[in-house]
C-alpha cells in the first residue's frame, strides 16, 4: 500500500471567532436581509446568582430549625407615599406580560395562582383584561409608552401602578407584536387594525426625562387620590443613576430588570448585547438607595433570570425587597415542555416545535404566536392547550417551591424573616461575581475593586 | 350646591382633585371654578362625571388628563400633556398648549384656540383635536385612530408612522413623517371638518383643508421596506 492510499482525515479546526454559530448568523443575514426577532431572554453565559453561595450558620451563627421555626416572608411594597401599600404573603411576584403576547387563559392562570399564594400579578402592553382583574387579588397595572388600552377606570381598579421606562431584554427599545398575534380582540384593545405588525413606542408620549416623570407620577397620585403605590420599572444599564432618578421622580417602588429578563419579541442583537446582568444591577440599585438613605423607604424589586428559591434568597440578601419572575413562570406553565395536557390526556407537542424549526428545551419562538403548548399564542385552537385550572396548579406549585427553598436558606442563615438576609451571608465563586455583587471571593476577604487580596 | 369655587392660592390641589373625584359626582355639583392656578400641574385630572371645570389662569402639565365625561375650560394656556389619555368629554384651552397636547387620547374633544407645541396628538387612539393655530413637529406621531383639524401650519414629520388617524391641515406642512401622505378630500371629509370646526366654535372654509392619512406601507415589517423607522 503506497502512502497515497491512506484515508484522508477530515480536519475540523473550528475558528473561535467564526464558529458555526457565527457562520450561521452571517448566512442567515445574507439570505434574508433581516435581523432575527425572538422571544425569551439572553442565552449567553453571564455572571449570575449561581456564582454566589450562602454562608450557612455554624458555630459563629445560630441556625433556625428548618421546618418548624417561624420564618416570615411577608412583604410590603409602596410604603413611601401610598396610603394603601401592597401587602404580599411572599416576596415573589409575577412580572408584567401582556395579553397579546400571552393568551387570555394564561393571564387568568397567572392571576389565580398568584392569588392563591398571596402575591401580585402584573398587566402588560395592551391593557388590563377582565380575566386577569377578576382572577387577581393584587394586580399591578403597567403604564407603558404605547399606552395601548390605557384607561383611567383600570387605573382606579388596579392595586398599584407601574410606570415602565424600560425592560431588561431591551433597555432603550420598544416592542413589536407581529401580526399573527394581533387577533381581533388584541387589535380592539390596542385600537389597531387586526393582523398588522404592531410597534410599541420606546418613549412615553407625554413626558421626557426625570423631572417630567415626577409630574407624571404626581398625576397618577392625584388621579388615585394618593392611594396606590407607584412603581417605576427600568431595564438595567446605568442602574445606579437610573434608580436615583426614579427615587427623585417620586417612586414608591423601583423595579430593576436585568439583561436575562425575557421578552415576547425583540431583536436578538438587543437581547444579547444591550443591558447589564441582573447580578451587577442589584448591587448598583441597592447602592443608589443607600446613597439616598432610601433603603427600606423605597422598595426594590429585582427581575431578570430569577429561576429558583436560591436565586430569590440571593437577590433578597443583596438588598432586594422582592423579585419578579416572567420566564420561570411560563416554564412552570409548560413552556418548552414536550407535551401538553388537554381533555384528560397528555399530547405530544414535538411536531409543533419541529414545525417552528426547534425542539422542546430550545424554543424561543414566542413571537410567532404558534406556541405548541398554548402559552404565547392568540390562536383559538392552540390556546386551548393550556387551561387556567391546570396552569394555575402548576404555577402555584412552582411558587410554593421557591418560597420553601427561600425560607429553608433563610433559616439556615439564622433568619426569622427572609428580609433579614444580608450581603454578609454571601460569598462569590468567581472573580466576576465577587466584583459585581461586591461580596468576597469564597475563602478570602477579597472583594475586587474594594479590598486588597 | 351647584357651583363651587377653589382658590389654588389658598387650597392645596389635592383637595380640589379629591373633591372632583369623590364629592362632585355624589353631591350634584355641576360647576367648579378654579382660580389662581398659577401653572399648577395636574389640575382636574381623572374626572369621572359630567362636571364643568373652569380654570381661570394658566395650567401646568396634564390639565384635564384622563378626563371621562367632564368638561374642562382653561381661560389661559396649558402646559405639557393637556387632556392626555382623555376618554370622553371636552377640554378647551382658550390660549396656547405646550407639548404632547391630547397625547394618547381615546375619545372626547380637545380644542386649542391658539398654537400647540411639539407632538400634538401623539399616539392618538380616538377622539378629536381641533387646533385654531399651528402645531409643532412630530404631531400625530404614531396616531392610531381619531381625527385632528389643524387650522394653521404643521411642523416637521407630521403624522410619522401614522396608523388609522386622519389629519386635516389648512396651512403649510413643513414635512410629512414616514408613511404619511396627502390624500384627496372627499365629501365625507368636508362634512367631518365642518362638524369639528362647528363643535370647536371656529370659522374656516372646509374646502381650504388637506387630508393626511397613512400610506400603510409600514403595517407589515419586511426586508424591502425602509428600515430607518
Amino acid at each position: 500500500m503506497s502512502r497515497n492510499d491512506h484515508p484522508k482525515t477530515i480536519a475540523k479546526e473550528e475558528s473561535f471567532g467564526y464558529d458555526r454559530k457565527t457562520i450561521d448568523y452571517i448566512r442567515n443575514a445574507a439570505s434574508h436581509g433581516l435581523y432575527e426577532i425572538r422571544g425569551m431572554g439572553a442565552k449567553r453565559k453571564l455572571p449570575n446568582f449561581d456564582d454566589l453561595v450562602f454562608l450557612g450558620a455554624s458555630l459563629s451563627r445560630y441556625p433556625l430549625e428548618g421546618y418548624r421555626e417561624k420564618c416570615s416572608t411577608k412583604t410590603v411594597l409602596g410604603t413611601r407615599f401610598a396610603t394603601k401599600p401592597v401587602e404580599l404573603e411572599i416576596p415573589i411576584t409575577i412580572a408584567g406580560m401582556s395579553f397579546g403576547s400571552l393568551s387570555a387563559n394564561v393571564k387568568e392562570a397567572l392571576g389565580r395562582a398568584a392569588t392563591e399564594v398571596g402575591t401580585s400579578t402584573t398587566t402588560g402592553d395592551g391593557g388590563m383584561t377582565e380575566e386577569e382583574r377578576q382572577s387577581s387579588k393584587t394586580l399591578v397595572y403597567q403604564c407603558l409608552p404605547s399606552r395601548y388600552g390605557f384607561n383611567p377606570d383600570d387605573v382606579r381598579r388596579a392595586d398599584a401602578i407601574e410606570m415602565v421606562i424600560g425592560q431588561g431584554a431591551k433597555p432603550g427599545g420598544g416592542g413589536m407584536l407581529l401580526g399573527q398575534k394581533v387577533s381581533p380582540r388584541v387589535a380592539a384593545m390596542r385600537t389597531l387594525p387586526a393582523g398588522i405588525d404592531q410597534r410599541s413606542a420606546c418613549r412615553h408620549p407625554d413626558w421626557t426625562g426625570p423631572d417630567d416623570l415626577a409630574i407624571k407620577i404626581h398625576e397618577m397620585r392625584e388621579l388615585t387620590d394618593w392611594e396606590k403605590p407607584i412603581y417605576v420599572k427600568v431595564g438595567a444599564t446605568r442602574t445606579f443613576n437610573d434608580v436615583k432618578l426614579a427615587v427623585h421622580s417620586g417612586a414608591d417602588v423601583v423595579v430593576v430588570d436585568g439583561m436575562q429578563g425575557g421578552t415576547a419579541a425583540t431583536q436578538t442583537c438587543f437581547i444579547e448585547h444591550v443591558g447589564i446582568p441582573t447580578l451587577a444591577a442589584v448591587r448598583q440599585a441597592v447602592d443608589a438607595l443607600e446613597d439616598l438613605d432610601m433603603k427600606g423607604k423605597v422598595q426594590l424589586i429585582v427581575s431578570g433570570g430569577i429561576r429558583t428559591g436560591p436565586d430569590v434568597a440571593k437577590a433578597l440578601a443583596m438588598g432586594a425587597d422582592a423579585v419578579s419572575i416572567g420566564q420561570g413562570v411560563l416554564i412552570a406553565l409548560g413552556c418548552n415542555h414536550d407535551s401538553y395536557y388537554q381533555n384528560g390526556a397528555h399530547h405530544d407537542a414535538t411536531a409543533g416545535y419541529a414545525a417552528l424549526g426547534t425542539a422542546p428545551g430550545y424554543c424561543h419562538h414566542c413571537h410567532t404566536g404558534k406556541c405548541p403548548v398554548g402559552i404565547t399564542t392568540q390562536d383559538a385552537l392552540l390556546e386551548q392547550r393550556l387551561t387556567p385550572e391546570i396552569g394555575a396548579r402548576h404555577l402555584k406549585n412552582y411558587l410554593k417551591t421557591l418560597n420553601m427553598e427561600l425560607t429553608t436558606i433563610a433559616r439556615a442563615c439564622g433568619k426569622q424573616n427572609v428580609h433579614h438576609l444580608e450581603p454578609e451571608d454571601l460569598v462569590a465563586l468567581t472573580l466576576e461575581a465577587a466584583a459585581m455583587a461586591r461580596v468576597p471571593l469564597a475563602g478570602t476577604n477579597w472583594i475586587p475593586g474594594v479590598s486588597g487580596f | 350646591m351647584e357651583r363651587m369655587s377653589f382658590d389654588l392660592a389658598q387650597v392645596p390641589l389635592r383637595e380640589v382633585n379629591t373633591f372632583l373625584h369623590k364629592d362632585a359626582p355624589t353631591k350634584g355639583v355641576r360647576q367648579v371654578v378654579v382660580t389662581n392656578p398659577d401653572g399648577a400641574h395636574n389640575i382636574a385630572v381623572g374626572l369621572d362625571c359630567p362636571v364643568e371645570v373652569e380654570v381661570h389662569g394658566h395650567a401646568g402639565y396634564y390639565a384635564g388628563g384622563m378626563n371621562k365625561t367632564g368638561t374642562v375650560t382653561i381661560f389661559g394656556s396649558a402646559g405639557t400633556g393637556v387632556a392626555e389619555n382623555m376618554m370622553s368629554g371636552r377640554v378647551h384651552v382658550k390660549g396656547f398648549a405646550s407639548n404632547g397636547a391630547g397625547a394618547s387620547m381615546h375619545g372626547g374633544l380637545l380644542v386649542i384656540d391658539g398654537d400647540a407645541g411639539l407632538r400634538c396628538g401623539i399616539s392618538l387612539k380616538g377622539g378629536d383635536i381641533v387646533v385654531g393655530g399651528s402645531v409643532g413637529s412630530f404631531s400625530a406621531f404614531m396616531a392610531q385612530a381619531g381625527r385632528m383639524v389643524i387650522c394653521g401650519d404643521a411642523g416637521d414629520a407630521l403624522g410619522d408612522s401614522l396608523y388609522e388617524a386622519v389629519l386635516y391641515v389648512k396651512g403649510n406642512i413643513k414635512s410629512l413623517g414616514a408613511d404619511a401622505q396627502i390624500e384627496p378630500m372627499t365629501e365625507a371629509d368636508y362634512t367631518t371638518v365642518r362638524e369639528l370646526l362647528g363643535a370647536a366654535g371656529m370659522k374656516h372654509d372646509p374646502h381650504g383643508f388637506k387630508r393626511v392619512a397613512s400610506a400603510r406601507s409600514l403595517y407589515h415589517w419586511n426586508a424591502d421596506a425602509d428600515q430607518e423607522y
